[in-house]
């Protein structure tokens, strides 16, 4: 039998406000342990939480990001249950009314872009962290009150790709709103996954099993591919599943049962009485509708008009906030009126070498002036495309200029005929076959020909003025 | 007079003349708890040598006149423990707000703080991991409670005044067992910043005090938005002593028939008729007015306070602060320290709580509670809308014995009727001594108003005060 999967994400998102979301401790990052707190966040006895309106600023505008309807009257409820990191044995979350819901975010999927909804974003205060020594557990409550989003997809993902996907695109989105460092190894970006399987065509959901512990987009594509090969034996062995939360051992490849979810917890949520309940006024929304910055899909939308790219371009370079900034920064710099040069070189060779040092493109260590210069070179004929291209890898590892570089590499090409010409007489001196084959009509005598003196001129001269010299010449 | 048995505000026109030092009153204060203490028992921690006064701000609106505080109000550096073994040792490294306010009026804060119900959960001060306080008019008798404490020592002149809290009559129902004034003020008036929850929706810091005047002189020091809550509320604070004119002529009141039924304690009734006949001797007009939601006041309050008081109390596990138990793992420490921790009405209410936020549960019982709870604070709504004030008895009985109801739950629940209702409406409320039964125990008369109108409370519990003696009376320890 044929199964389906079926993926639901959902994803834990710290906001990088200055302060935390219900006390006024400042938020910064790498501070000894339990040195970024005060008693509203160690939850001490009398303390009263106060929210952060920067923090409900930031959940709105991601909400919005994410076409989400903002519920007018929102509140916050307190999910109790009982855990050490935990300062008030209750975390301050939302429960029927979130922030907002229904929301979507467009995905590539094959071939045409599919829609992942998102069943809601809601706004709740982050966890302290366990240490765990050998005779005793630390708590670290520096993380604990940090504001957090949950974003909740609806389970409208189809595969391990399709989830990587969503992820990349959530992401991106995300550092577009500047609202969070969206870092999964640092924990500033968390990721659960549910996932299971039905026979092809059945409507009804199978047993599903919920995901943790992954810390990298590329774990939660391997935890689900492992899943679904666990759970399609299950189904063929016949065997019983039961929904059960299950850890990714990424040193093992494998997920691990964690907990039945046959007794599930009851969080007995209520409304949390020490914080009223607030009404998000329309003005509040168009504020900051107005105020949010250009979107992946707007961005593409306008590089393909103004600049004349491709769709396929275009996305590769909206793909992160930076990138595209520094892709629009070459492009505005560039002088010629033929931007496609400057963006071929972008999505070509650079990219190439981003991956290849395994960064982005904007993390180059590149000048884009320096970058622009080069181009500049190949497109007036003055050096090879090849040479170029070994002129950007040094330009980036050794920082010189392009000017400097060339000049080291003696790599100006050799556009002066007189010169050429010598060469070429004593490669037709060399190669009297080819030349025959080239007078009986057989054009590829003629590249041949034209290797040959570039070979002679160790790669500087410009091949299209050979060409012409030697069809010339045989003519 | 001594000076401890003085009005704060009879003390400070002493200090301000300077007829007196404020070294002489807190002599008299500690010879007088040195005296009487040991049969009293208001205080809590009492081992300790007697603290000399800060130096007094002559400048300041108080000049050092020291207040006594409930153990359940923050007090940095003075340990805050709810008269509860689970918060044994804490000490605060943050004032309440409302302490912070009266250190910035000039007042002193009392070192040796009062007695409760443990985590305010009672209605006689027996809860107490302490062990109890007795009535000064009666040591057999409770103070009341959950402030009884407080009452007991301004009672018994063991305090000037004193700050309790009133979630659900625990300023109103000892200030009228010990006879004594006690305002529980409007929800969103006092900041609850500092005061250990028991129920967010419902908890108000108050004064007890023995007569109005330093009700309204204390209520309006502590009073006043504070951005550190957001259930405060941003209303400018009158100055309550201008509401102190003596003139009630034409003022409406309503009598809830509601209120006098069965239950209530026959003298009780008499006392309270009375009073009213004075009210309406000196002015006011008197008409009886329904609350019809009334006989649900009980059980709303008991859902919504305790589905509160589970999660408020679920932070005392021994992880942080108080008392930790010794235990070999996490859940035997949180399991050992609570069970060892909490005494066992704290215990009842925490498992009240939790199953009536339980699943399957919720709506049956929460839900409908904040539904029906709306519904009696309607009643109210309606009622002020045509009447300036209601009255009411405070307590359908005077002091009863201790030891009588600790085996009854139920029993004690029943001894707050008249105050709970006030509570969930969010309006304010003051209870007056207004009489003593035969056998010398006060009876105290509660004043509801609208929601911040305390201003309305305190010109007839003035007014009604300045007509009668019972103020004046002190018991004989």
């Amino acid at each position: 039998m044929n199964y389906e999967t079926v993926i639901g994400l959902e994803v834990h998102l710290q906001l990088k406000t200055k302060t935390k979301a219900f006390c006024a401790c400042a938020i910064d990052f790498g501070q000894a342990p339990n040195s970024g707190t005060c008693p509203v966040c160690l939850g001490f006895p009398g303390t009263l939480p106060v929210y952060n309106k920067a923090a409900l600023n930031s959940a709105i505008k991601v909400a919005l990001a994410f076409d989400c309807q903002i519920q007018k009257h929102t509140k916050f409820d307190r999910k109790n249950y009982f855990y050490p990191d935990l300062p008030k044995n209750y975390q301050i979350s939302q429960y029927d009314l979130p922030l907002s819901r229904n929301g979507h975010l467009m995905i590539a999927s094959q071939d045409a872009p599919k829609r992942i909804g998102i069943t809601r974003i809601h706004l709740e205060e982050d966890a302290g962290k366990l240490i765990h020594e050998a005779d005793a557990s630390l708590v670290d409550f520096n993380r604990a009150g940090i504001p957090l989003l949950e974003i909740v997809s609806e389970p409208d993902l189809s595969s391990p790709q399709e989830a990587f996907d969503y992820l990349t695109g959530l992401k991106n989105i995300l550092e577009y709103l500047d609202v969070s460092d969206c870092d999964m190894e640092k924990g500033s970006l968390r990721c659960d996954a549910n996932i299971s399987l039905r026979p092809q065509g059945v409507k009804e959901l199978g047993v599903k099993t919920e995901l943790k512990n992954m810390n990298s987009f590329k774990g939660i594509k391997d935890a689900l591919t492992f899943e679904i090969s666990r759970q399609t034996e299950m189904l063929q062995a016949n065997q019983a599943m039961f929904q059960e939360t299950r850890l990714w051992d990424a040193d093992k490849g494998e997920t691990v049962s964690m907990r039945s979810k046959e007794g599930a917890k009851d969080y007995r949520y209520f409304p949390d009485p020490d914080l009223t309940v607030f009404i998000i006024e329309e003005p509040m929304i168009l504020a900051i509708k107005a105020d949010l910055p250009e979107l992946p899909e707007q961005k593409l939308r306008r590089f393909t008009q103004e600049y004349a790219l491709s769709a396929y371009d275009a996305e590769i370079l909206v793909n992160s906030k930076n990138d595209a900034k520094f892709a629009e920064d070459c492009i505005r710099k560039y002088p010629g009126s033929d931007k496609k040069a400057i963006v071929n070189w972008l999505i070509g060779p650079l990219l190439a070498e981003a991956n290849y040092r395994k960064v982005k493109l904007h993390e180059l260590n590149l000048d884009k002036d320096e970058l622009i210069k080069l181009v500049g070179f190949v497109q007036r004929q003055e050096i090879s495309f090849l040479s170029a291209k070994n002129v950007l890898t040094q330009m980036i590892a050794s920082q010189k200029s392009a000017q400097t570089l060339i000049q080291e590499g003696n790599l100006l090409q050799v556009s002066d005929t007189g010169k050429l010409q010598e060469a070429i007489e004593t490669v037709i001196g060399e190669n009297e076959k080819s030349v025959n084959d080239f007078k009986a009509g057989k054009t590829n005598a003629l590249m041949f020909l034209v290797g040959q003196v570039m070979k002679k001129s160790a790669g500087k001269a410009n091949p299209k003025i050979v060409s012409d010299l030697i069809s010339r010449r045989l003519s | 007079m001594e000076l401890n048995q003085l009005t704060a505000h009879v003390i400070l026109g002493k200090l301000k003349a300077r007829e007196v030092s404020l070294d002489a009153v807190y002599a008299a204060l500690y010879a007088r708890i040195l005296k009487i203490e040991p049969q009293v028992k208001a205080y809590v921690r009492n081992n300790k040598e007697p603290v000399l006064p800060l130096e007094s701000r002559p400048d300041s609106l108080l000049n050092g006149i020291p207040v006594t505080i409930k153990d359940n109000i923050c007090t940095e550096g003075l340990n805050t423990e709810c008269c509860s073994k689970i918060l044994e040792g804490f000490r605060p490294p943050y004032d309440a707000t409302v302490i912070s306010k009266l250190k910035d009026s000039g007042a002193g804060i009392f070192p040796l703080k009062a007695n409760m119900d443990e985590f305010a959960f009672g209605s006689s001060t027996e809860n107490s991991y302490f062990g109890p306080t007795a009535n000064p008019w009666s040591l057999k008798h409770v103070p009341g409670g959950s402030s009884g404490g407080s009452a007991a020592a301004v009672a018994a002149d063991e305090a000037i005044w004193a700050l309790g809290s009133d979630t659900g009559g625990s300023i109103r129902q000892p200030a009228s067992f010990c006879g004594v004034v006690g305002l529980k003020p409007t929800y969103g008036r006092v900041s609850r910043f500092g005061l250990i929850a028991f129920a967010s929706s419902l908890d108000q810091i108050g004064p007890i005090t023995k007569d109005v005047q330093d009700a309204a002189i204390l209520t309006g020091i502590i009073a006043g938005y504070d951005p550190k809550d957001s259930t405060s509320i941003n209303q400018s604070v009158p100055d309550y002593t201008k509401s102190l004119t003596g003139e009630i002529k034409g003022l409406k009141i309503g009598i809830p028939k509601e209120y006098f039924v069965e239950g209530m304690d026959n003298e009780v009734k008499s006392i309270i008729e009375e009073a009213i006949n004075k009210l309406k001797n000196l002015g006011a007009v008197t008409k009886p007015v329904s609350l019809p939601h009334t006989e649900y006041a009980v059980p709303v309050y008991y859902i919504i306070a305790t589905a509160e008081a589970s999660s408020n109390l679920a932070r005392f596990d021994g992880v942080q602060y108080g008392y930790r138990a010794k235990s070999n793992n996490l859940i035997e420490m949180y399991k050992k320290t609570r069970a060892e921790g909490f005494g066992d009405e704290a215990k009842r209410r925490i498992l009240l709580g939790t199953f009536a936020l339980s699943h399957g549960y919720y709506d049956a019982y929460y839900l409908r509670a904040l539904k029906v709870r709306t519904l009696i604070k309607q009643d109210f709504d309606r009622v002020f809308s045509d009447f300036d004030c209601i009255v009411t008895p405070t307590s359908p009985t005077a002091a009863f014995k201790i030891g009588e109801k600790t085996l009854d739950p139920l029993k004690m629940y029943l001894s707050d009727i008249y105050t709970i209702s006030v509570n969930l409406a969010g309006i304010p409320a003051i209870s007056i001594p207004c009489g003593f039964t035969k056998a010398g125990l006060p009876v105290g008369l509660q004043i509801t108003a609208k929601a911040f109108n305390e201003e309305m409370l305190f010109r007839l519990a003035h007014t009604f005060e300045q007509n009668t003696e019972w103020h004046k009376l002190k018991p004989k320890l």
